[in-house]
Formats: structure tokens, sequence, C-alpha cells
């Protein structure tokens, strides 16, 4: 991510902010950056991937000009591989791990991937067939990255899989959250194309617990996958907080996703609270649809930020201003009810809290008031309670409870990966292990229900 | 999925990559390991007396930051006695029996001896041998290795007493060090040999030291000359095998090695009249994992090509190559610069200006910009400018028609009544 070049902000043609940023890597890049990777043994690269991709091997096959085999390799291990190539925090993945860290510097993976799976979506490869029809049949509730990954990893043992999901396209996050500046959608169209070709019947604009219940899926399948992620953004819990101009920060992302960027926050003043991933998307969605100024304001400071180096740089340089220990405490509008002012208390870190970070405690008296014409809240993520309930699973405040190895809940036919049992303090959600998680709980499934389990290409 | 088994002289392997005979296949566990990472065949390290080997053996040349773009070595053939390379060829056959295991074999050049050799390798279970007239050191100094294989007449006599002893195929490993290859190819031939292969490894020093001037490799200071091998020496390897695969009299199948490092040298190989091919440096750069990629390399290059079968390459270019004198001395191409794709670092120019043919220009067009051009009419399409330019697609050599009818060398001679060749040879 160290090319990022950030464009001249166009006020005439909005969706051109939306471009994707970040060029891939020309032919002669590729070869020579592969050329460069040391074809390590036992590579450190591999083990810090949450899906395992064999990393020497597809930049090897770079390297000799094997494209097709690359993109195998990498979407073998990785269902999702041309999206990771594009989203996943490699410096902390598997570019943190290159040995080449203490000679040169790291082999860029993350583009050599990109590379590869750019060329299988160019040239409409289809890189794996559907193992030989056992005649079982998996329902998998949720087409995001976890669901896909599971469903592609089930068709390939063999198995009937249907998808069922509640959105008018699948891929999840993937088509709806991660901003097209970084994931233009064909991408995740792709790959859900890719899983598609694998006989997999996906279901969408179908939402499991409204159009179809538990019982009906226990009724005609043999396993279920719940993989339906995290539901939408929590209320703040302030005075103000139903005034015009108040977005969801998933919803506000999704907006710029769906149909052509509109035009009202042009010239405008935004504040987006939060400093997580989520929050840097919505800022710098906010900058490349024309506002004039966009703050984020956090209650924490940079360290405990979880928003990555490589985010927090990107909306440096797209102008965003961080606003460090600062808590919104009352929202205020204007005689048309729409959002004027944002009253914030300064804050200082106290004592370390639950998750080992230190806690925020306001500064009496310290408060003040910040101009805005919309406010985007970007604190987390609410959880499908009624759904997971519905299912009879244990869970933890809306995480559902599984077997850390299988994936299995309290409830021997459901398994579940991805954002819905992901927990807190665990770092942060990703793609790539929402996709890890996906694989695993298929071939959970696929020991279970068949119990010589048969892998096919 | 394209069918890569290969039938050399009727021994088969599962695919067209062996491993040649050098460190390797030193040894049971190696091999063993080999196949398991997918190696079609092995050639056994060559067995003979054992030797002594002195330490260090290797030196790598690096080219521009590249390691090992060539390797050289003054290691002897194995160093274990006949007996446990036996035991372990045995028992590597016995679980792989569907890989192919070849014998490299050295001995004096003495009916008697090759006799002897041959009956104990075949005892052992082997799918063929190979004779090695080819290491050009240290055995060839004991009238071993390059020493018998730059003399057809020891190649072909030795060839013949191994064939009066042996049932499996035999192949004979020809030497590089010597003016033409072809020769010593025929007299394999002649002496009854079911397949050649080459190249072994080149006459080589790989370096000195500029500051202990001490030559690399050296042993306690002293160094002496060692055999080439690696990506460098393609090209080479590559000659040779096309001048064997196109030559009347070499009519039997070639293994063909020297820098093959990936699927791409072995697709070139193998189009240029190789049976398959065998690998030993890539294998000692990366670990024998390579082949995984040289299989499906292979394997999708084939699919993409509709080809069914890899045996339907072999010698596919060998027609395209002739001699000199049958080539168009009429047909023409120049030089033509792309300057939107051009990255002025005016090498192209440089080069021709200096070394070629002056006709590349540096000019300024109307808007300014520095451009270059190719007076076409000066160009004698060398294709010096579009080697040396560093990026893709900014010089293109063209078809420039001169309006004249195709008109080769030997041609033009018997046309105007002279020899079509002169009587001196021209060299290859
Ligand atoms: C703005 C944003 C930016 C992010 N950026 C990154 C990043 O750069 N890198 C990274 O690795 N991760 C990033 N993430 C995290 C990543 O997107 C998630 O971890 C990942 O998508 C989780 O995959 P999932 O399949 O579990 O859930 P999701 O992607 O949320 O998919 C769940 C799917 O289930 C469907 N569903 C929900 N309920 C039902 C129902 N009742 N019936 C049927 N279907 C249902 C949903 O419509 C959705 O399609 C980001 C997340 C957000 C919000
Ligand atoms: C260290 C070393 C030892 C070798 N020993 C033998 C040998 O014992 N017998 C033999 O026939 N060739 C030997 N060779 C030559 C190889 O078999 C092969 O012909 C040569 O290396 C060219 O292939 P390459 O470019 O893939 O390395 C040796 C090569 C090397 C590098
Ligand atoms: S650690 Fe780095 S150099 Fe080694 S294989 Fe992985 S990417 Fe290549
Ligand atoms: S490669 Fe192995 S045998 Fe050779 S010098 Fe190093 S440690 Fe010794
Ligand atoms: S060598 Fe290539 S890039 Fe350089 S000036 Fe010539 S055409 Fe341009």
């Amino acid at each position: 991510m160290g090319q990022l070049k950030s464009k001249g902000i166009s006020l005439e043609n909005l969706s051109l902010n939306f471009e994707e940023v970040h060029q891939g890597l020309s032919g002669a890049e590729a070869v020579e950056e592969a050329n460069r990777c040391l074809y390590c043994y036992d590579a450190p690269c591999i083990k810090a991937c949450p899906t395992d991709i064999d990393i020497p091997k597809f930049i090897k096959k770079i390297a000799s000009g094997n494209l097709k085999g690359s993109a195998t390799t990498i979407m073998s291990s990785n269902p999702v591989g041309a999206t990771c190539a594009r989203v996943c925090p490699t410096e902390e993945l598997c570019e943190g791990a290159c040995v080449l860290n203490h000679s040169t510097k790291p082999i860029v993976i993350g583009d050599l991937q990109r590379f590869a799976t750019d060329w299988a979506i160019r040239n409409e490869q289809l890189l794996f067939k559907p193992g030989e029809r056992n005649g079982k049949k998996i329902a998998v509730v949720g087409g995001g990255p976890a669901g896909l990954s599971a469903a592609r990893e089930l068709a390939r043992f063999g198995y009937d899989v249907t998808i069922f999901e509640a959105e008018e396209k699948a891929g999840g996050l993937d088509t709806y959250g991660i901003v097209s500046f970084r994931l233009p959608q064909e991408i995740s169209y792709w790959e859900v194309e890719q899983v598609e070709k694998m006989d997999v019947e996906i279901r969408t604009n179908t939402k499991v617990g409204e159009d179809i219940s538990y019982e009906e899926l226990k009724n005609n399948y043999d396993s279920i996958v719940l993989a339906i992620g995290m539901g939408s953004v929590p209320v703040l819990g302030i005075e103000g907080e139903n005034l015009e101009g108040i977005h969801d920060a998933i919803e506000f992302v999704k907006s710029t996703k769906s149909g052509e960027i509109t035009q009202e926050l042009i010239g405008k003043k935004v504040v987006v609270v939060g400093a997580g991933n989520t929050a840097i998307d919505a800022a710098t969605c906010s900058v490349r649809k024309g506002a004039s100024n966009v703050k984020i304001v956090y209650r924490r400071t940079a360290n405990e930020m979880t928003a990555y180096d490589f985010e927090y740089d990107f909306a440096k340089q797209d102008g965003v201003e961080f606003n460090w220990l600062t808590q919104p405490i009352r929202i205020t509008g204007d005689d048309s009810g729409k959002v004027s002012e944002l009253t914030c208390v300064k804050m200082e870190l106290g004592e370390p809290g639950s998750d080992g970070r230190r806690r925020p405690v306001p500064v009496e008296g310290s408060d003040f008031t910040i101009e805005a014409d919309a406010i985007i809240k970007a604190i987390g993520q609410t959880r499908h309670l009624s759904l997971i309930e519905h299912f009879g699973l244990e869970h933890e405040g809306g995480v559902v409870k599984v077997n850390p190895e299988s994936r299995q809940t309290s409830n021997p036919d459901v398994y579940s990966c991805g954002d819905v049992i992901f927990g807190k303090g665990k770092g942060d959600a990703m793609v790539v292990t929402a996709a890890q998680q996906g694989k695993e709980a298929a071939l959970a499934i696929h020991k279970r229900l068949s119990p010589a389990p048969t892998a096919t290409a | 999925m394209a069918d890569l088994r290969l039938n050399l002289a009727g021994i088969e392997s599962p695919n067209p990559f062996w491993l040649a005979s050098a460190p390797p296949t030193n040894s049971g566990y190696q091999v063993q390991r080999a196949f398991e990472a997918g190696w079609g065949g092995a050639v056994w390290k060559t067995l003979g007396d054992p030797i002594l080997n002195v330490t260090s053996r290797f030196a790598g040349v690096s080219y521009n930051g590249q390691n090992m773009a060539g390797f050289n070595n003054i290691e002897l053939i194995t160093d274990r006695p006949l007996e446990v390379n036996l035991k372990e060829i045995y028992e590597t056959k016995k679980r792989f029996p569907n890989h192919a295991i070849i014998a490299s074999l050295m001995v004096e050049p003495s009916q008697e001896k090759w006799h002897e050799i041959v009956k104990r390798v075949e005892e052992v279970g082997v799918d063929g041998l190979e004779l090695n007239f080819g290491c050009p050191h240290g055995m060839a100094e004991r009238g071993m290795g390059a020493a018998s294989g730059q003399v057809p007449e020891l190649v072909e006599k030795q060839t013949m007493w191994v064939k009066e002893a042996a049932e499996t195929p035999v192949i004979v490993k020809l030497t590089p060090n010597i003016t033409d290859i072809t020769f010593t190819a025929e007299a394999a031939v002649q002496g009854g040999a079911d397949a050649v292969s080459m190249i072994n490894t080149i006459n080589s020093l790989a370096g000195v030291d500029l500051d202990t001037w001490d030559t690399v490799p050296n042993v306690a200071g002293k160094g002496a000359h060692g055999g080439y091998c690696g990506p460098a020496v393609k090209p080479i390897a590559l000659n040779m095998v096309a001048e064997c695969a196109r030559h009347p009299k070499i009519n039997v199948p070639i293994s063909g090695m020297g820098g093959v490092s990936s699927w791409r040298e072995a697709v070139e190989f193998m189009l240029m009249g190789a049976t398959g091919v065998q690998v030993c440096t890539a294998a000692m750069h990366h670990g024998f994992s390579i082949v995984e990629d040289m299989k499906d390399g292979l394997n999708n290059y084939l699919d993409e090509k509709g080809i069914s079968s890899v045996m339907d390459i072999v010698g596919k270019s060998v027609e395209k190559y002739s001699d000199w004198g049958n080539l168009d001395l009429n047909h023409q191409i120049v030089a033509k610069i792309n300057n939107d794709v051009c990255i002025n670092c005016n090498k192209c120019h440089i080069a021709c200006e200096d070394t070629s043919h002056q006709c590349i220009d540096m000019l300024v067009d109307e808007n300014g910009n520095d451009i270059l051009r190719v007076r076409e009419e000066d160009c004698v399409g060398c294709n010096l400018c579009s080697i040396v330019c560093p990026v893709d697609g900014a010089i293109e050599m063209i078809d420039y028609d001169n309006g004249q009818p195709p008109m080769t060398w030997n041609e033009r001679q018997s046309a105007i009544g002279a020899a079509p060749s002169c009587d001196v040879k021209l060299v290859k």
C-alpha cells in the first residue's frame, strides 16, 4: 500500500473520485518483483497468511509466466483471494513476515497477488471444478466472504450448496462495505461468480428469519453455515441523535457503492465519530463526495485506534483532520431539524480497561463545539441478535460461540464463521480471517458428514 | 489436463522432468524426496570407483545481483561405495516403480570394466544407463569423462562395449567441451547408443578474488578449472541439442539439459528436439519443490495450445533451424520506436550510434518533446536497439518491404555459378 497516490478531488464528476486509487503492477514490475522473492523454504510469509496461501509458489509461477497456475494457487487457499490482495493489511500479515524485511525490503506480496488474480479476472478463467456430487445438501446463510468461502469449499467436496443472501447481490461487505476506491465491486462480483460456477445456488433478496425460517433450513439441509456478519452501527446514546444529517457509517459507505454518487456533501463539513477501519472509510468517502472539511473525533489517541497505519496515512493524505481524546456529548440542530453542531468534551487516558487499552476519562469543563453539516457514526457494529436467537445458538453478547477448530456452534448441525463469531478485543475483523474460517467450517462439516474426506481439484 | 508422460528410447516416466546426475541424486534419501516432490525421473549421481573430493567445490556467478546466474563446480563423481548406491537404487526403484531411475556410469576405458558395472547396476533394476563421457575435471585426468568423450573413436568403442552387455536403453551423455558436438554424438550412435544426452558442464573458472588474487573457487589457495552450468549455459546447450536434432545421422532421441530452470526452458529444449529434460542447478538453487511449477506451467501451456500430449511438441522447431547459407538475404526488418511508450533513456540511440549503424536520431517534436526516430533506410535490422531497450513495446522490429524476392546465400552462389558454400567450412 506504499504507493497510494491521492488524486485531486473532482467536484464535477464525483464518481471519478471513487475509482480505484492504487494502480496494479505492470507486467515488468511484477516479473521484476517476483524474481526478487527468494522462494524461501518453510517460508514465514505463508504462516503469516491466515489462509496459508503458498506465497513462494504463487510468486514463482508469476516469474515463470504461469499466471493461471499462480491464480489457482492463490484462489485455492483463499476463495476471496482477489479481494484480499487489495484489502488485507499486508504489513501486519504476509509482508510483515517476509524475510527481506531484515535485509532489503519486503516483497509486495499483496500487489503480486493482485497481479495474478487480475490476470485471471481479465482472462475469464474458471479455476475450479465442483467435486463429484455426494447427495448431501448444505445451506449457507450469508453470502459474504465467510459464506462464499465455506460454499466454495463444500462445492469442491461434492455438496449441493445453497447460499441465502438478504441483499440484492452477494459478496457481503466486499460488495457493499469496503470503499470502491480500494475494492471495486467487479472484484467481489468475480469471486461470487467463481462460486456460482461451482454449481452453488445463490438466493439473493432472501432474508433468513423473515423469508425463510430456521426450521425450514433444518428440515431441508444436512448442515447449516451461519455467516451473517455483523449489523449496523449502534446508537451513540447522546442527545440529538435523530436529527437529519446523521448517518450510519456502513450505510453511508454502502450508498457510495450502490448507484450514483450523490451531491449533498459538496462543500459541507463532516464529522466522523470513531477511528477504526470503518471510520477511515467513511471519512475518505466524505472527502471524495466533495466535503470541504472532514474531521475524525476519537475519544482515545492515535496509539489506541484500531485503523491500520496505512489507513491513517491514507486519510491524512486525503486531508482528514484527526481530533484525539475527543468525546461527543451532544448534537445540536438548526430550526429545520438539521445537524449544525457537535459538542464534545476533552478526554484523558486513565487506567487500562478489560481489553488492555487505557480507558479515556472526561476532563471536566473542557466542552467545546464543532460545526457540522453531517455526522457519521463509526463506533463499531451491532449483532444480529434476533436471528442468532431464532437459531437458538449459544452466544456472548451476540458473538456466536463456536468450537475454535471446527467452527461448530452449540447446535451440532450449525457451523458459524466470519464476523458473526468475531469477539471484541481480538484485533480487527478481516476478510481474510472470515475466508479461513469458512474453509475450516466446510472441512469440519465434510469430516462429519463424509467420514473419508476426499478433496478434488 | 495434458498427458505429460514421457517415453525416451523406451524409458518411461510420468513427466519429462528428470534430475540430472549430480549432487541432487547422490543418495536414495534424496532421490526419494525428489520423487515425492514430483520429479519424473532421476539420473543417479555417476557411479564408478569412488573418488576423493575436495572442499570447497562450488562457485556461483552472480550477475547484477542475481545469484547463481551461472554455477561452477570442481566436484567429481560419487564418493560413496558402489554397494551402498546399488542398495539404495534398488530400494528407491521398489518404492517408486513408475519413476525412471537411470544409472550414470563412468569407468576406465576397458571392455571388462564396462561389462562388469553394467551387469551390476542392471541387476538392481535401473530403467536405463547413462554413460558419463562428460565430466570436464578430475576424471579426465584419469582418462575418463571428458577425456574419452572428446575422442569420437573412444565414444564409439565404449558405447559398443556397453551395448554388448546392456539390456536396458543406453544414453550417452556428451561433453560440450568440443568444437562440434555432432561428431561425438554421431560416434555414440555408431556405437549403438539408444539416446544421447547433453550437455555436461563447460570448462570454466568462475572468478578471481580482487583482494587475495585467489581463484574462485579455490582449495587452500589453489584452483583448477571446473564445469559450468546453470541459466548462463542454456543458449550453448540449446544449440547443441538443436544441431544434433537436425543432423541426419543422429537419429536417436535426445535428453536435453543445461540451464533448464522452469517449464519455459523445458519447452524450448523439447521444441528443439529434446525428448524431456534434465535439471541440476535450478534444483540446487531452490530445492526439489520447483518441479511443481515446471509440471503445472507445462500443463497449462499445453492446454492453452490445445496439445494433448507433451510428446507432441518434441522437435517441432527443428525444421526451422538451418545453416546460415539458407537464410533469406533479402528479407529486411527495421526498428520502429513507439515514442508513447519510450521513457527517453536514449540507450537505443547510443547503442546504434557508437556500436551499430548510426541510424537512431534524437529529435524534438512540434510540442517540444524529446523523441527518437529510426532512419529506416539506414537501419540494418540488427535488433541491438530493441535488445538494450528497457521498456516492453518501446521498440518493435517490423518487416520492411524492399521489393526484392527471397534469395539465400546458397541460391545466390549457385545462381552465379560458384560453389554453394566455400570449401573452408563456415564456423557454425
Ligand atoms: C467499512 C468497512 C471496511 C472494512 N475494510 C476492511 C479491510 O480493508 N480489510 C479487511 O480485511 N477487512 C475489512 N473490513 C472487515 C470485513 O469486511 C469483514 O471482516 C468481512 O466482510 C466479514 O465477512 P463475513 O462474511 O463474516 O460478513 P459480511 O461481509 O458482513 O457478510 C455477511 C452477509 O450476510 C448477509 N446476511 C446478514 N443477515 C442475513 C440474513 N438474515 N439472511 C441472509 N443473509 C444475511 C449480509 O447481507 C451479508 O451479505 C471492513 C469492514 C467495514 C465495515
Ligand atoms: C556439482 C555438480 C556435480 C555434477 N556431477 C555430475 C556427475 O557426477 N555426472 C554427470 O554426468 N554430470 C554431473 N554434473 C553435470 C549435470 O548433470 C548437468 O549436466 C549440468 O549441471 C547441466 O545442467 P544444469 O544447467 O541444469 O545444472 C554435475 C553438475 C554439478 C553442478
Ligand atoms: S518470506 Fe519474502 S522472500 Fe521469502 S518466500 Fe516469502 S515473500 Fe518470498
Ligand atoms: S550447504 Fe550444507 S554441506 Fe554445504 S557448506 Fe552449507 S552446511 Fe555444509
Ligand atoms: S532504449 Fe527504449 S526507452 Fe530508451 S530511448 Fe530507446 S526506445 Fe526509448
